[in-house]
């Protein structure tokens, strides 16, 4: 919501500075769904999976990488729908950027800093091709994004499939070696505290092979700490400055944001690029991470990205939401997708559960709106 | 406002009532399957069905877990996932070594016994700590095949991939051309998943190349249209065809003489035998002392009649 109210002009009869209850105001808060959720998460899978390896440390920190990787792509995606368009081609990115990664990298060589780069150049400008597309022709952004979701997936399957006939590539370990750009997005952090904390014994360690004695998580993953600094970036961003007051406006009228002087097209296309440079460092993390870039990466993230956000609280039609919803959305995603294997419960439930969960979401934002325009 | 309470309490209570309804807590050992394919994928029912089986045989609580949509970098996380919830052993399959090596060592490190089963080799089981693998090595399979095509005369064939993603799957058809002695150049088409676009292809590429007189396809996906298109060229029958895998229109193109045979990989074995091998070697330490081959099984006209009655149950 823009902190930019409009100012009374009526005596205590205006609707417009109508008093709202305190318990109204936090109600409409783009948060209240995630705070909620959290809470009814942790506490559900706390009764139900408490004693079965979900806190121990291995167990945190395999759910709160799921989220991570969630919540990368969720900022992106909340800005983007906050500024009133959604992105489908984010997973198609991911795929396409890490097999360009591996592409540059690899098989043509180049040191792998100048690999990163060069694919962050190349997906930002696809991502500004979807925005420029989108406010030059007027057509919905669903129909346009739809359409790179296949473009780039197709190309990611071609180009390797042509120039090295195969879909994935490896290598990518050994390319990155030593690399000062590529470290960014791979390396554990804070090492040294999970030693203490197993040599305290809070961390178990492991108990044969090369590793023996060491403890079983080795430290902070790089992708934990980009999902963080990114929500921050886009909390601050949103909420804190004149271009974030210009994303709520340009989602919640258009016509008249640009009535009021806001570049609506220019702040519509920065946020494609926006979410395409979050694609971007989800594929670098996960191809450092794991080493090789794969032509059938990220498949329906671009979904997982828009239900993390929705079940943010923020609006499909724009104008409406906040990045640390989505990054609650996120962790209840990441929570909800591993805590029901530790619960014991069968697999394919996963995506009942899922579906109950955005249900709720979206009916609470239904009502959240309907306070909010005052529609019945 | 009341409806809405009304509706989520109606759905949080019913969601727990699933949870309770599945959540299975068996006697004795815990065993995780972790496989690498999409919801999709039916054939991993067979899978599925077996470890049921197996466990319930053992008395020993077994798990099946699988990334939705086939992400192998999903599946790693699940690999982590079960050895943090600390079973007895972790069956899993090797759809990409280099992205899943690092986890499976961890949870072998971590003091969980671990088989290697369905996708990977001997070796690279191996490499990463396993106990053993138990499967059907790809490439060797093919390789059977095309020998047996060469010695019934085939020279030149088509390859129908619907799965062009999976390195593992195309070595299918490498080891096909390498064993009928020829290259396998353009043979191996890029078919989709699409039965309506798989029949179309197939259709196309033998319109183009009329000289073609075999054709592999690697499990029933692909199978199942190639046999529509064959009839509607009127080829079935005609054209020496084998396929991976089987399935109910598979085993009835067998008995018709459209299909030549099919290339059974025994997906029961790939997950009993895990289960088996690992609850003995848990209550009285026995080990088999080698990696077991589950397949290559030609299936042929001869001895149908079971193999129709349990397919995509347990065959």
């Amino acid at each position: 919501m823009s902190d930019t109210e409009p100012v009374a002009a009526g005596g205590p009869d205006d609707e417009r500075i109508k008093d709202q209850g305190g318990f109204r105001k936090w109600l409409i808060r783009p948060e209240l769904g995630g705070i909620v959720g959290i809470i009814a998460v942790f506490a559900f899978f706390g009764v139900l999976a408490g004693d079965s390896g979900m806190f121990n440390a291995q167990g945190i920190l395999n759910w709160s990488q799921v989220s991570a990787q969630f919540m990368i792509i969720a900022v992106g995606a909340c800005m983007l729908m906050v500024a009133g368009e959604f992105d489908l081609s984010v997973g198609s990115m991911i795929g396409f950027a890490g097999i360009s990664i591996a592409m540059f990298g690899v098989v043509w060589g180049l040191p792998m800093w100048v690999a990163i780069l060069i694919t962050f150049a190349i997906c930002i400008a696809i991502g500004a091709i979807n925005g420029l597309i989108v406010v030059r022709t007027g057509l919905p952004s669903f129909i346009v994004t739809l359409a790179f979701l296949f473009i780039l997936r197709g190309f990611t399957i071609f180009i390797p499939q042509t120039v090295e006939s195969r879909t994935i590539i490896g290598g990518i370990e050994e390319a990155a070696q030593g690399d000062w750009l590529a470290s960014i997005f791979y390396v554990d952090i804070m090492q040294w505290l999970f030693i203490w904390l197993a040599d305290i014994g809070l961390v178990d360690t492991f108990q044969r092979g090369t590793r023996e004695g060491e403890p079983v998580v080795t430290g902070i993953p790089m992708l934990i700490v980009w999902a963080i600094v990114l929500v921050i970036i886009g909390h601050t961003i949103l909420t804190r400055t004149r271009f974030g007051n210009w994303i709520f406006a340009a989602g919640g009228d258009a016509q008249a944001a640009r009535y009021v002087g806001v570049p609506v097209d220019r702040v519509k296309i920065l946020m494609f690029m926006m979410t395409a440079f979050c694609s971007t460092v989800f594929a670098c993390c996960q191809v450092f991470e794991f080493g090789t870039a794969a032509a059938d990466r990220g498949i329906l993230k671009e979904f997982e990205a828009i239900i993390a956000v929705v079940i943010g609280g923020a609006l499909l039609t724009g104008g409406y939401g906040s990045v640390v919803g989505a990054a609650l959305g996120a962790v209840i995603f990441g929570v909800v997708q591993q805590g029901l294997f530790f619960a014991g419960v069968e697999n394919s439930l996963f995506r009942v559960f899922l579906g109950m969960i955005l249900l709720f979401a979206v009916i609470l934002n239904t009502y959240v709106r309907r306070i909010i325009t005052g529609e019945r | 406002m009341n409806a809405l309470i009304k509706t989520m309490a109606v759905t949080a209570v019913s969601a727990v009532a699933l949870m309770g309804a599945t959540a299975v807590h068996a006697e004795g050992e815990r065993y995780v399957l972790v496989s690498h394919a999409p919801d999709s994928d039916s054939w991993w029912n067979t899978i599925r069905n077996a470890l049921a089986l197996a466990g319930e045989q053992m008395n020993v609580e077994v798990e099946y877990r699988n990334p939705p949509t086939g992400d192998i970098a999903d599946m790693a996380r699940l690999i982590e996932q079960a050895a943090a919830s600390g079973p007895d052993g972790i069956i899993t399959t090797l759809a990409d070594p280099t992205v899943l090596s690092d986890s499976i060592q961890a949870a072998v490190d971590a003091g969980i016994d671990v088989i290697i089963m369905n996708s990977g080799t001997p070796e690279q089981a191996r490499e990463v700590g396993a106990l053993m693998y138990v499967g059907q090595p790809e490439y060797d399979a093919g390789f059977a095949a095309g020998q047996r095509a060469a010695g019934d005369g085939v020279t030149s064939f088509l390859c129908v991939n619907h799965v062009i993603s999976n390195p593992v799957v195309a070595e299918r058809c490498n080891g096909f051309a390498d064993g009928l002695g020829v290259d396998l150049g353009d043979s191996m088409i890029d078919a989709g998943q699409d039965p309506a676009e798989i029949q179309n292809r197939v259709i196309a590429y033998l319109t183009a190349n009329p000289e073609t007189d075999g054709i592999l396809t690697l499990g029933p996906t692909s199978a199942d249209p190639t046999i529509l298109a064959l009839e509607e060229m009127g080829l079935a029958g005609d054209i020496y065809f084998g396929t991976f895998d089987l399935g109910e229109n598979i085993v009835q193109g067998i008995r018709d003489g459209v299909i030549e045979w099919g290339i059974d990989q025994q997906p029961f074995l790939q997950a009993y035998l895990p289960v088996v091998v690992l609850t003995n070697y848990h209550r009285y330490g026995v080990l088999p002392g080698n990696n077991i081959n589950s397949g290559p099984g030609f299936i042929t006209a001869d001895g149908l009649e079971m193999v129709e009655a349990l397919a995509g149950e347990y065959r």
